[in-house]
């Protein structure tokens, strides 16, 4: 049987009428490939924004150490990682590619230099901001100065630590989407194959919508987590 | 590191293509920052001005900061087709938040002692807006604007995969212009983004040489 009117789509030929015609949105093929394609690239986005958050998080935090220790090096280190924030991510995917190679990695290490500014800035601002007198009392009664850091700075500076955390993994959840220029790989993938497709619209509405729902859940849930870990503030 | 040495040469041997498009992509950029900063600034301003609001100018920043720029050039794609418009709407609603939010908290962070002075020294409202707040929280919203032209640039090199012309063609089309091409476009895309952040910044210190040291 063949179907003369519309575009057919590649690889989606055989479809409802809903999807040869190219329709806005046809629940037919979301529930079809839900499992061969939306889920997968879900997962897949998650794991590629958690990994690099991850990874960004911890090296901010050990550079913020560094630079609130040290001030002299926090100018080259903002600078530093203000740079890399500037270099459009399509191009830092493709200025990684001779080094690392069309793999992972190469999203991974343009994921994590992306999200280092917001989390490095709020944290060493967040350690900044605790007033004076508190660290002279708790040194005063005796804190050492790592219990200090622990138990008073830390904590005073959760709230900015925590607010950059929100910022750098929505902004991860957002930019990852481009990764699948480099690697077929999360929400991004869907979309590429249906811009690919004679602009499949159902594909691209679907995945670009769980792309913004993942980025607004995951902002919920990181709402909830500074709720919890900081009952006293309320921001 | 054999590339590395090939897009320089690809730069030389094809310098006037870099060239042209490098503008379409500054031309695209420009368009679209203009119209972002027309619709986003005097509503951010005067909302900060008045501190009325806070509810829409964090929305719109977490909402913003939410959609993603190849989602974004999708959509414009499937709602316009390819055009004009396609690309310089999505390119417009990514460059709005930043500068909506920056301009409405500067404003919003201006010390009201300062502003009472100047209420108090007979300046209508749009005078302590113009010479008073905005002189003020200057630093954070031309942080603002920096940060939209950043976004709109990076995104106008992914629009190529929509109609948007520019360096973005280069860069994914790797067939063509082989790896050195593709390098090549990619550093020349990067030193936009980076002539765009230090005109901002000259900008700045040239609209108010007072404040330059205060973000």
């Amino acid at each position: 049987m063949n179907v003369a009117a519309g575009p057919v789509i590649p690889n989606f030929g055989q479809g409802s009428s809903c999807e040869v015609n190219n329709g806005w949105f046809c629940p037919e093929w979301v529930t079809g490939h839900w499992h061969d394609t939306l889920e997968p690239a879900l997962v897949q986005h998650v794991e590629l924004t958690a990994i690099a958050v991850g990874i960004g998080f911890a090296l901010a935090f050990a550079l913020a150490l560094v630079g609130f220790r040290f001030r002299l090096l926090d100018p080259p280190i903002g600078v530093f990682s203000d740079f890399l924030y500037t270099i459009p991510s399509l191009a830092l995917f493709q200025i990684l590619i001779p080094v690392t190679g069309i793999s992972v990695t190469t999203v991974e290490i343009a994921l994590v230099s992306y999200t280092l500014l917001v989390l490095y800035r709020n944290t060493i601002e967040g350690l900044r901001a605790v007033p004076e007198e508190m660290v002279d009392v708790a040194r005063g009664s005796g804190f050492t100065r790592m219990q200090t850091f622990l138990r008073v700075e830390l904590p005073l500076a959760l709230p900015a630590i925590l607010a950059g955390l929100r910022i750098a993994t929505v902004s991860t959840i957002s930019i990852a989407t481009v990764a699948a220029f480099v690697v077929a790989k999360g929400l991004g993938s869907p979309i590429f194959v249906a811009l690919e497709q004679d602009v499949f619209k159902t594909e691209i509405l679907v995945a670009g919508g769980m792309a913004v729902a993942l980025a607004l859940v995951a902002d919920g849930l990181l709402v909830l987590l500074q709720r919890a870990l900081t009952p006293w503030s309320r921001a | 590191m054999n590339t590395f040495v090939d897009s320089f040469r690809f730069m030389g041997d094809h310098g006037h293509l870099l060239l042209v498009k490098s503008w379409q992509t500054a031309e695209l950029s420009g368009a679209a920052l203009g119209i972002s900063l027309l619709l986003a600034l005097p509503l951010g301003l005067w909302l900060g001005h008045r501190h009325r609001g806070l509810f829409l100018a964090a929305s719109v920043s977490n909402v913003g900061r939410a959609l993603p720029s190849l989602v974004l050039i999708a959509f414009g794609l499937t709602l316009f087709g390819i055009g004009f418009w396609n690309n310089t709407v999505a390119l417009v609603v990514l460059a709005i938040p930043p500068v909506l939010t920056n301009a409405y908290f500067a404003m919003e962070a201006v010390d009201r002692d300062a502003v009472d002075a100047a209420r108090g020294m007979g300046m209508t409202e749009l005078q302590v807006l113009v010479r008073v707040e905005l002189p003020l929280g200057l630093p954070l919203v031309f942080a603002g604007i920096r940060i939209a032209a950043i976004f709109v640039i990076a995104t106008a090199t992914i629009a190529a995969i929509a109609g948007g012309g520019g360096l973005g063609d280069i860069i994914v089309n790797r067939a063509t212009y082989g790896d050195a091409g593709v390098f090549a476009a990619s550093l020349c895309v990067s030193a936009l983004a980076f002539a765009s952040a230090l005109l901002l910044a000259l900008i700045r210190k040239g609209v108010s040489p007072r404040h330059g040291s205060l973000l």
